[in-house]
């Protein structure tokens, strides 16, 4: 799946430092549809200076953000969002005394006259779910009443409702349990079964090797290697995590 | 569903308080039953048209109280803010000579300014509004004085519309059951309007039998209070307008985009920017209105006591309209609430206030009762809080 085609966002030589601290260090990526792309990385690696520069969060010193093979200047979120980059981070920004449907709608109501409507709202929410085998009890509770993983796989379908391309999950499974992060790792299936290219950041190798077609290990800055997940080891993508030669 | 199952349910849905004003007005039926017990006149349509007359000034205050409480803020300065208005009112058309309207326009442009200044301080600047708030309450209450000025009590001519609006202006019985068969109708079109596009939309529907009961339940309950004012007076038309007031923004507030966005930001301002929620502007309107309503609620005082003077919106309005939108069920923490708090609330603490009355007990028992409710009331909200969260 990585072979000839274009992928739908890259990175080319991207650097950021932030003052004498290099957060990133000539680092290449590439994501392209239907394909899960995980990386991972020890605390303070550079993922979450990846994430921000892939959504717009931040601008690299360095390097090009390519969206389709054309270079890209992602100046904010908005920018990345209106390019198909769609970005769910870690504390998910739902408000828990709104329902289901009231946070998937959020900024973006359908409208009948003045009013709302909330029979298409509805109606959409749970076809959304549904695509993406998400359990929620009922559409209309409170976020506050649902369960870490249910209240990420809110924050995921919202991301889907700009129909974006890519989406990138920051640190997805870091809240979860493990009965939470097998329904997760089912839901990240099913983007991609969409036609999704989904990027995900993680310091859980098992939950990565589970999901990913490709793993990315960022050690200190860097791009550490790149791994087919289907055909690598543990102990490998640990020791190009820690950086301890066997 | 069996009887255990629903009675667990229902506890749970009022330990989380996600029945809304439903307990509180059933504290209100209970306030009154006691109260009849004690002292027969309680109950009497006499005693009940007064008590909404005399409700409908400070409810119009309570129900700004709730929109600001709603974006998790709190204005302390309602009060005043109407007593302000009520100077305004009553200095522009009696001492100045202006007409009537034109200073009750001056009052409510002066509970938008506040608000304005309010919404600014805290979406410029971010200081806590309570602290804002409190001073203003200190200026504006100064404000009014000087307005007032040396005399300090200005009274309005009874043949005035504003006062025979907010003192003897009765909706004639037609107009009454004409409202109630309009609402009536109103309300079950809507629920069959739902009903139907939801059954086409394949979503999950009410029984039937629950859309009926519904309206018959509403068209009963507005029946009974329509007919039973009757008797004396009838409706006030200051009460109507409050009461119209509070089902307009109880629409608002559920289903339009600006309700949905000022319960959004008083759950969690930063989620709801970050969801594309134009945070700042919320704080203004829900300021604005706040304060307006508190304008408002000065004219409607002005008209109902046909004069201002320097205690106007002082001494307990103030904390009477916080209190009656807390006891009323509208959460200090935020995003929760509705508007119907503001007149189930004001109902609760104008009853208590009667009641007491009526049984000779003076203002200090009055003060005591109230603040024990009010203490109850926040004490069920932070329960109901850690019930949601855990």
């Amino acid at each position: 799946m990585t072979g000839s085609t274009v992928p739908v966002l890259a990175l080319l030589g991207v650097s950021k430092s932030y003052g004498a601290a290099r957060a990133l260090v000539d680092v290449d990526l590439q994501v392209h549809a239907h394909e899960v792309v995980a990386v991972i990385g020890d605390n303070g690696a550079g993922k979450s200076t990846l994430v921000g520069a892939l959504t717009g969060a931040l601008v690299p010193d360095e390097g090009e953000v390519l969206v389709d093979g054309s270079p890209v200047t992602l100046s904010d979120p908005s920018v990345a969002r209106g390019l198909g980059i769609a970005a769910v981070f870690q504390d998910l920004a739902l408000c828990a005394n709104l329902d289901v449907v009231e946070n998937l709608y959020l900024g973006h109501e359908a409208q009948r006259g003045p009013l709302l409507d909330e029979v298409t709202m509805e109606k959409h929410a749970w076809e959304l779910l549904n695509q993406l085998a998400a359990r929620v009890p009922s559409v209309r509770v409170p976020v506050a009443a649902l369960s870490g993983g249910q209240r990420q796989a809110v924050a995921i379908a919202r991301s889907l409702l700009g129909e974006p391309r890519v989406i990138v999950l920051d640190e997805p499974t870091a809240a979860l349990g493990l009965r939470q992060t097998a329904e997760f790792l089912t839901l990240v299936e099913r983007l991609r079964e969409r036609g999704h290219g989904v990027l995900l950041t993680s310091h859980s190798l098992a939950d990565v090797q589970a999901v990913a077609d490709r793993i990315v290990v960022l050690r200190l800055g860097r791009t550490n290697g790149e791994f087919d997940a289907a055909r690598t080891s543990y102990e490998e993508l640990l020791a190009a995590v820690t950086g301890i030669q066997r | 569903m069996n009887d255990l199952g629903l009675a667990a349910s229902t506890w749970q849905r009022l330990r989380t308080g996600d029945l809304g004003v439903l307990p509180v007005a059933v504290v209100l039926v209970l306030i009154g039953l006691v109260f009849q017990a004690l002292n027969p006149h309680f109950l009497s349509a006499d005693n009940l048209v007064n008590l909404t007359q005399q409700a409908a000034a400070t409810g119009v205050i309570a129900l700004g109280v709730v929109l600001t409480l709603h974006v998790g803020q709190i204005d302390l300065s309602v009060g005043a803010v109407s007593g302000l208005a009520a100077a305004v009112v009553a200095v522009g058309s009696v001492q100045l000579g202006w007409p009537l309207w034109l200073a009750v326009l001056a009052a409510l442009a002066v509970g938008v300014l506040v608000g304005s200044i309010y919404a600014a301080l805290h979406t410029r600047l971010a200081v806590p509004s309570f602290v804002f708030t409190l001073a203003g309450l200190l200026v504006i209450t100064g404000l009014q004085m000087r307005v007032l000025g040396p005399t300090g009590s200005v009274n309005l001519p009874f043949e005035w519309w504003l006062v025979r609006f907010c003192q003897t202006a009765f909706l004639a019985p037609a107009t009454s059951w004409a409202i109630v068969a309009l609402v009536v109708a109103g309300y079950a079109a809507g629920r069959v309007t739902d009903r139907v596009r939801r059954v086409r939309a394949e979503l999950p529907v009410a029984p039937l039998w629950q859309v009926v009961a519904r309206v018959v339940a509403l068209a009963a309950g507005l029946s009974v209070v329509v007919a039973y004012l009757g008797t004396n007076r009838g409706v006030g038309a200051v009460f109507a307008l409050f009461v119209g007031l509070v089902a307009l923004t109880d629409l608002m507030l559920r289903r339009t985009r600006w309700g949905r966005f000022v319960r959004a930001v008083g759950g969690d301002a930063e989620a709801a920017r970050k969801a594309g929620v134009p945070v700042r502007r919320v704080f203004v309107s829900a300021f604005v209105a706040c304060s307006t309503l508190a304008a408002l609620g000065g004219v409607l005082a002005v008209g109902r006591l046909a004069a201002a003077n320097q205690g106007s919106g002082a001494g307990d309005t103030n904390l009477t309209a916080i209190a009656a939108a807390v006891i009323g069920g509208t959460s200090l923490f935020g995003g929760r609430g509705s508007a119907w708090s503001a007149l189930v609330g004001i109902l609760v603490v104008q009853s208590i206030s009667t009641g007491l009355t009526l049984l000779n007990l003076d203002q200090s028992a009055r003060l005591v009762v109230t603040g024990l409710v009010l203490a109850v009331a926040v004490t069920i909200d932070a329960l109901q809080r850690r019930a949601r969260e855990a």
